[in-house]
Order: C-alpha cells, then sequence, then structure tokens
C-alpha cells in the first residue's frame, strides 16, 4: 500500500493505452495521449518525494522543516508539460486539418496510410 | 455571447491579467514561473476568442509574432550575457544592481523582489513565448478554415 | 484472434507496469539524492533565489530550458503551417 501513487499513475499511462487501442476518433486518441503524459508526469514528481518533505522553496516556509522534497524531477516535468502541451496542440491542429479535408474524424477510413 | 458573459469577461479580464502578471513576476520567490503565468494570460486570450469571435482578434496575429520573437531573443540573449564563464552563467545574482541583492537570510525568509538576478528577466521572456505561442495557437484553431479569418 | 493478441498483449503490459511501480523503491525514500540536497542547500547562495524549483529551471539546466522554448516554438510554427489559408 505504500507504492499507491506510482500505482496510480501506471493505472493512468494503462488507460491512456487503453483509449488508445481501442477508439478510433481522433479526438479521443488525442486525449488518450494526454492521460499517458499526465500518468508520466505524475510518475515523475512521485519519484522526487521524501517522507515529510515541504515544497522546495524557501520564501515563508516553515521554520522548523525537516526535509524539502527534490527539485530536479519537478523541474523536469514542468519541461514534460509544456512539451506534451505544444505536441496536443499540434496534434489536435491536424485532426482539424484531417476533418476538414475528409469530413470525418474516424482513423479507421482515412485510407491513405493504412498498411 | 450573451450580455450576462460579456459582462462576467469585463470583470474578470484585468484581474486574471494581474494575477498572470504577479504568477511571471514573483516567480523566483513563489511556485509560479514564466510557463505557468504565461498560460494564465493566454487563457485571457482564450476567454475573448470565445466571448468575442476570432475574427475580431484577428489583428493581434502579428502582434503574437512580434512577442514570440522578443521573448525568444530576449532569453538567448540573457543567456549569452555569461558567455565569459559559461553559457547561462547568472551574472547578475549577488552583483548589487539590478534584481542583484543576496537573500536576506540563508534559510526560510520573507522574500526580496530584487534577487536572483537574470531568473525575473529569464521568466519575463519565457513568460512573453508562452503568451504569444499559446495565443496564436487558440487564435489559429479559432479562425482556421472562416472566411473572414 | 487478433483482438485477443491486442487484450492480452494489453493485459501482460499493464501489469508489468503495475509490477514496476508496486516493486519499486519505497514511496518517500529516493534512491540517490546526492544532487538534489545540492540544489537544496546551495541554491540560496548560488542564485540568490528562494524557488528552488526556478533556480535549476533557468540557471543549473538552462540548456533545457533553452531547448523546451526551441520545442515551443517549433509547435506553434507547425500549428501556423498545418492551419494556413490555402487560395483555391
Amino acid at each position: 500500500m505504500g507504492n499507491m501513487p506510482f500505482v496510480v499513475s501506471m493505472i493512468l499511462v494503462g488507460l491512456g493505452f487503453l483509449a488508445l487501442i481501442t477508439r478510433r476518433n481522433l479526438i479521443k486518441l488525442t486525449i488518450g495521449i494526454s492521460v499517458i503524459e499526465m500518468g508520466v508526469n505524475l510518475f515523475l514528481v512521485s519519484l522526487g518525494y521524501v517522507k515529510g518533505g515541504i515544497a522546495p522553496i524557501y520564501t515563508y516556509a516553515p521554520p522548523g522543516f525537516k526535509e524539502m522534497v527534490f527539485p530536479t524531477p519537478q523541474a523536469l516535468t514542468l519541461t514534460a508539460i509544456v512539451i506534451g502541451l505544444a505536441t496536443t496542440a499540434l496534434m489536435l491542429a491536424f485532426a482539424v486539418v484531417i476533418y476538414r479535408h475528409r469530413g470525418t474524424l474516424d482513423a479507421g477510413k482515412i485510407r491513405e496510410l493504412k498498411g | 455571447m450573451s450580455v450576462v458573459v460579456r459582462t462576467v469577461t469585463r470583470v474578470i479580464l484585468p484581474v486574471a491579467l494581474a494575477f498572470g502578471a504577479y504568477v511571471i513576476m514573483h516567480g523566483h520567490l513563489t511556485p509560479g514561473g514564466g510557463f505557468q503565468g504565461g498560460a494564465v494570460i493566454a487563457s485571457v486570450v482564450a476567454l475573448l476568442v470565445v466571448v468575442y469571435g476570432g475574427a475580431r482578434l484577428k489583428g493581434a496575429k502579428g502582434w503574437f509574432a512580434v512577442l514570440e520573437d522578443v521573448g525568444a531573443l530576449a532569453f538567448v540573449l540573457l543567456a549569452f550575457l555569461g558567455i565569459g564563464a559559461t553559457f547561462f552563467r547568472n551574472v547578475l545574482a549577488g552583483s548589487g544592481g539590478l534584481f542583484g541583492n543576496p537573500v536576506p537570510q540563508p534559510g526560510p525568509n520573507p522574500g526580496d523582489l530584487n534577487t536572483a538576478g537574470t531568473l525575473p528577466l529569464m521568466n519575463w521572456a519565457v513568460g512573453l513565448k508562452v503568451i504569444a505561442g499559446l495565443g496564436s495557437v487558440v487564435l489559429l484553431l479559432s479562425l482556421f478554415g472562416r472566411e473572414d479569418g | 484472434m487478433k483482438r485477443w493478441l491486442f487484450g492480452a498483449a494489453f493485459l501482460v503490459l499493464v501489469g508489468y507496469l503495475i509490477g514496476g511501480g508496486i516493486w519499486l523503491h519505497p514511496f518517500g525514500v529516493p534512491a540517490r539524492d546526492e544532487m538534489d540536497r545540492y540544489f537544496i542547500e546551495n541554491a540560496q547562495a548560488e542564485v540568490a533565489a528562494n524557488n528552488v524549483v526556478t533556480s535549476i529551471v533557468f540557471d543549473y539546466r538552462g540548456f533545457d530550458t533553452l531547448g523546451e522554448a526551441t520545442v515551443l516554438l517549433a509547435a506553434v510554427v507547425g500549428v501556423a503551417l498545418v492551419l494556413r489559408k490555402v487560395k483555391g
């Protein structure tokens, strides 16, 4: 039971994969990829947690604190969030263009790249 | 949109802008920074697109392009300030000049806005970049395929 | 047939991920901590910033942030390219 945050983030990754292999709507595929990103981000942040730690910010920190949560995973998660945002924006733009040209969002009906 | 939505937007708009500017400006003291504050201000752009429609904000695209370039150039130039030692060297920290104060005391302290050297300037550069980037993405998605876009 | 294969592969993957989460090192006790302890202890003296995360993002690991800004720029340029107005 102590490792519940890791398990929960991995369940999020699994749900994202489930959406990727069972859905065909491009918007839902984008949502699935976003859910995978959120699981990975949660996993990264929870890797850096120290028991009893406070946020790694000294402004008005409680005076007698013992531990600080590790800051490096948080900084890298910030990077990962922005990159995930960029890829999500690009995927949505592709979905809009595909709908405009093909009239459908069903990935199974877009035959040009099949095979 | 209806008059209720427009009125509420007019009330919320300055508050959201001020909050985003606060998050960017205090990035070296409190949780937040350029990316987060930029996202807050870009949400104001999204709100304007929802309320007034993308066509009325068409003229902002050029301004967003300029802001994006200014942010990127300012970020790289601030990184080049420390080229005497290494790239990204924080030369302004502790120099006594702009943002050059040392922290008030080691450990927990109330914080001083005039610290941290190049960090607040880089926060503003990245904040401008994120405002322009997300704002133009929202605007382009709302304008695509329209005759008046 | 194909559907059963995908289902089995998915179950194996999810079981592997959850097992990895369970048998990883205990939550709250990170394995290696030298670098983070250095950042926490020295960020106030070296960068003069109270926020350790910001001092890592913009000072210690500035190159990461430069690459991130470049990725953001590339994504915005890609969106503008994909959603451009085509004549005719």
